[in-house]
């Protein structure tokens, strides 16, 4: 067989996206239609620059969904290697290639003679999967300590701020080769950290159904037990792991797999202190409105306060925090993969295929420009939708 | 104005404490002392003689304890083996421990030993940082300039065609982190295999094979346009697309104040407008965020140092924290530290300096 031209794996590569591009045309025909009824979300698909931006980020969330859970757009297992297609260029064809296996590099083999494009799709699982996640652990530790130290202020704001501006003021790479060394992970250390940074997304759930329903408490106690059982069933397997310094709980329902429950606590740990500075400030502005007087004058709790009167009206620049820090959490996964920590050497991630990629960057060129485009992109798509997002909110 | 320095500055020297205790931390925790008794002795230590080892080298003590002697208030520790010889933190190869100093520590201006370099770790890093200081000097004569004009020109007009390209621009740029970045221009430029440089030579429009350099390796001694462009680039690249955005939200907001209208109807050309009345309103808040860039800087050069092959900071700590150079990554981290602290300082009285509406007392 003939190795295939530019356009041929141009075409190619298009086909084998087709799952993803009639995802992404069935959602994108849908949102256009009921606009108008979605809110935020549906404004959105009035600025240019919103709907690039979430096509770019749906794009890699959808190849993500279909690659990591049907396994679909991959061509090869990512992992696998063929004996001859070692550092080969874009659209060679496998020798020998059996019925129903794919039979061509799309993109070419890396230096493990494995395929990039492949690589590059199962890498979009790796990223999706925590990105998103650990940003959300971060936005929970950061308001559940930023909005008590912007509304009570005085000495338990100074401590948080120092605490806070004390982290920031570490180098993340520093911090990350402190954190991510096996001598430190073999010391439990990044454990104990998940058990104090996890255990927010429970006080927060917890403290904002309390401060609800704290005069109905049939309703309270049901509310709460249906909330807080399976979360803190998922805390306590999240956190415990069978060998390690942790183990204690019977029921474990899940390990997280090498490396990642590190990647993940030092990833939330960088971002928090950012999401604490943001949403403290915005908790000082907001305490001063009149309706936070009111609600104080009709006698509701600083909890109650704080929670359904204050944090719903911060929500605006928080989802477009949201947006921009899921890009910066994506960086930062890069970075930890670039330098070849926490994540293991073989995972598909993009940070550690650009590492691998960029040694023989003089030579060869295609292992390493294809992660990188994708993490660009997924980044770019980010930050134009959280432009879009505030673009849009601005404008009621 | 003296009170408010002098506040800050404590609040400085407490966080630089807290922080260099917590590398410490991190870096003396027992596994890490039990790897460099073995890379330090022999590989097949038991048990107990890496025990014996470090109890002798005084790595055993208490955290504080060894914090305080690596700070220097503290006596350092010596130990006295069966043949009556002194050993210690303080007595160098070749010393008579009678003649040795009793403390040691960074305030008397003793680094450590570096066990990878096998120097002391102050004299390693001097020419480390002078390479890092090169480097950050002409990423901020590249980065600053430009990230300024962006910010200007696009915040000028608001909503205006050069706003919108500029500001797409300058989201593209931050969008693209260093080791993204980097690879790219090293496959397009500096890559004898990219189409750019094949065409180039085919033409015989350049020397070389290839149009830059993908090795900063050479900049140390001899630093040339072509090895030495890219990584100032690629670091430029990532913090200029931050700063022209907060220089264009800055500078449009600047333009729609009064005064500025009122210059317009008075009839000042809109050059004038922009040169005399709004840059400087427009440029207090960029300064700031300049100054809070470096420390973010730090972080891109590590990634563009590894890349490049450039021995500065950034690779040392790379090689340092790869090795278990404990006292090296220790180096590393105060010398950071008092940059972003530094840093933050003066962006603070800047601010202050800058902005006549901001008072400290």
């Amino acid at each position: 067989m003939d190795p295939l031209s530019w356009g041929a794996i141009f075409t190619q590569i298009i086909i084998q996206f087709t799952p993803v591009w009639v995802a992404l045309i069935a959602l994108f025909t849908v949102s256009m239609r009921y606009k108008r009824r979605l809110g935020l979300y549906g404004k959105l698909f009035d600025s240019t620059v919103g709907m690039i931006g979430f096509a770019l980020v749906m794009f890699w969330v959808f190849t993500a969904i279909f690659a990591g859970l049907f396994d679909l757009i991959s061509t090869h297992d990512p992992l696998s290697q063929v004996s001859g297609m070692k550092n080969k260029v874009p659209g060679t064809p496998l020798k020998g290639a059996e019925d129903g296996e794919y039979a061509y590099y799309l993109l070419g083999g890396d230096k493990l003679a494995r395929d990039v494009f492949t690589r590059m799709v199962m890498g979009s699982t790796v990223v999706i999967a925590i990105a998103p996640l650990a940003t959300l652990f971060a936005f929970m530790v950061g308001i559940t300590l930023g909005l008590p130290a912007g509304y009570f202020g005085g000495r338990l704001d100074t401590v948080l701020s120092f605490l806070a501006n004390l982290i920031l003021a570490f180098p993340v790479i520093l911090l990350f080769y402190l954190l991510v060394t096996p001598e430190i992970v073999a010391t439990g250390l990044p454990q104990y950290m998940a058990v104090v940074l996890f255990i927010s997304p429970l006080a927060f759930s917890g403290v904002l159904i309390h401060s609800r329903f704290r005069t109905q408490p049939n309703k309270n106690i049901v509310r709460l037990a249906v909330v807080l059982v399976p979360l803190t069933l998922l805390y306590l397997s999240l956190i415990n792991e069978a060998g390690s310094k942790i183990d204690f709980w019977p029921l474990d329902f899940f390990d997280i797999p090498g490396g990642t429950l590190v990647v993940f606590v030092s990833v939330v740990f960088v971002n928090s202190p950012t999401v604490f500075r943001i949403v403290r400030g915005l908790t000082m502005d907001i305490k001063t409105r009149d309706y936070v007087a009111a609600a104080q004058t009709r006698g509701e709790r600083p909890w109650y306060i704080m929670l359904w009167e204050i944090l719903p009206n911060a929500r605006g620049p928080l989802i477009v925090d949201f947006c921009l820090r899921i890009g910066y959490t994506t960086i930062l996964l890069g970075t930890l993969g670039f330098f070849g920590l926490g994540l293991p050497p073989e995972s598909p991630d993009w940070g550690s295929t650009i590492n691998e990629g960029r040694k023989l960057l003089s030579v060869y060129l295609h292992p390493a420009l294809p992660p990188a485009m994708a993490l660009l992109s997924l980044v770019l798509g980010l930050n134009l939708l959280a432009d879009g997002l505030r673009e849009e909110s601005l404008r009621d | 104005m003296g009170l408010f320095f002098l506040r800050r500055l404590g609040i400085m020297i407490l966080t630089a404490l807290c922080l260099t205790y917590i590398v410490f931390f991190l870096t003396n925790l027992y596994p890490n002392l039990e790897k460099l008794a073995k890379t330090q002795g022999n590989f097949r230590m038991s048990d107990e003689a890496v025990a014996s080892w470090l109890t002798d080298r005084g790595y055993l003590q208490s955290t504080p304890k060894k914090y305080a002697e690596w700070i220097g208030v503290v006596p350092s520790f010596r130990h006295v083996d069966e043949d009556g010889k002194v050993i210690g933190r303080c007595i160098k190869p070749g010393m008579q421990p009678a003649d040795a100093p009793q403390y040691c520590g960074i305030l008397q201006g003793d680094w450590g030993w570096s066990s990878v370099s096998k120097a002391p770790v102050g004299e390693v890093l001097k020419p480390r940082l002078q390479n890092t200081g090169y480097l950050m000097l002409w990423v901020m004569i590249v980065m600053i300039p430009c990230a300024l004009i962006i910010g200007v020109l696009a915040g000028m007009r608001e909503g205006s065609v050069t706003d919108r390209s500029l500001s797409s621009v300058s989201i593209l740029s931050t969008a693209t982190p260093e080791y993204v970045s980097g690879v790219i221009f090293i496959a397009l430029l500096a890559s004898s295999k990219s189409p750019i440089n094949q065409w180039l030579v085919a033409h015989e429009w350049i020397e070389g094979k290839a149009l830059f350099k993908g090795s900063a390796a050479k900049a140390m001694e001899n630093p040339t346009f072509e090895n030495f462009f890219l990584p100032v680039l690629t670091i430029a690249l990532y913090g200029m697309g931050y700063i022209a955005r907060m220089t264009r939200a800055s500078m449009a907001e600047v333009m729609t104040a009064q005064y500025i209208r009122t210059a317009r109807l008075k009839g000042v050309s809109f050059g004038n407008v922009v040169i005399k009345h709004a840059l400087r309103n427009a440029l207090i808040a960029p300064f700031t965020v300049i100054m809070l860039q470096i420390p973010w800087l730090l972080n891109g050069v590590v990634i563009v140092e590894t890349l490049f092959q450039y021995k500065g900071l950034g690779w040392e700590l790379v090689r340092a924290a790869g090795n278990n150079d404990i006292e090296m990554l220790l180096g590393i981290s105060v010398v950071s530290v008092f940059v972003v602290l530094t840093t933050q300082l003066i962006s603070d009285i800047g601010y202050v300096y800058l902005n006549p509406r901001i008072s400290v007392t």
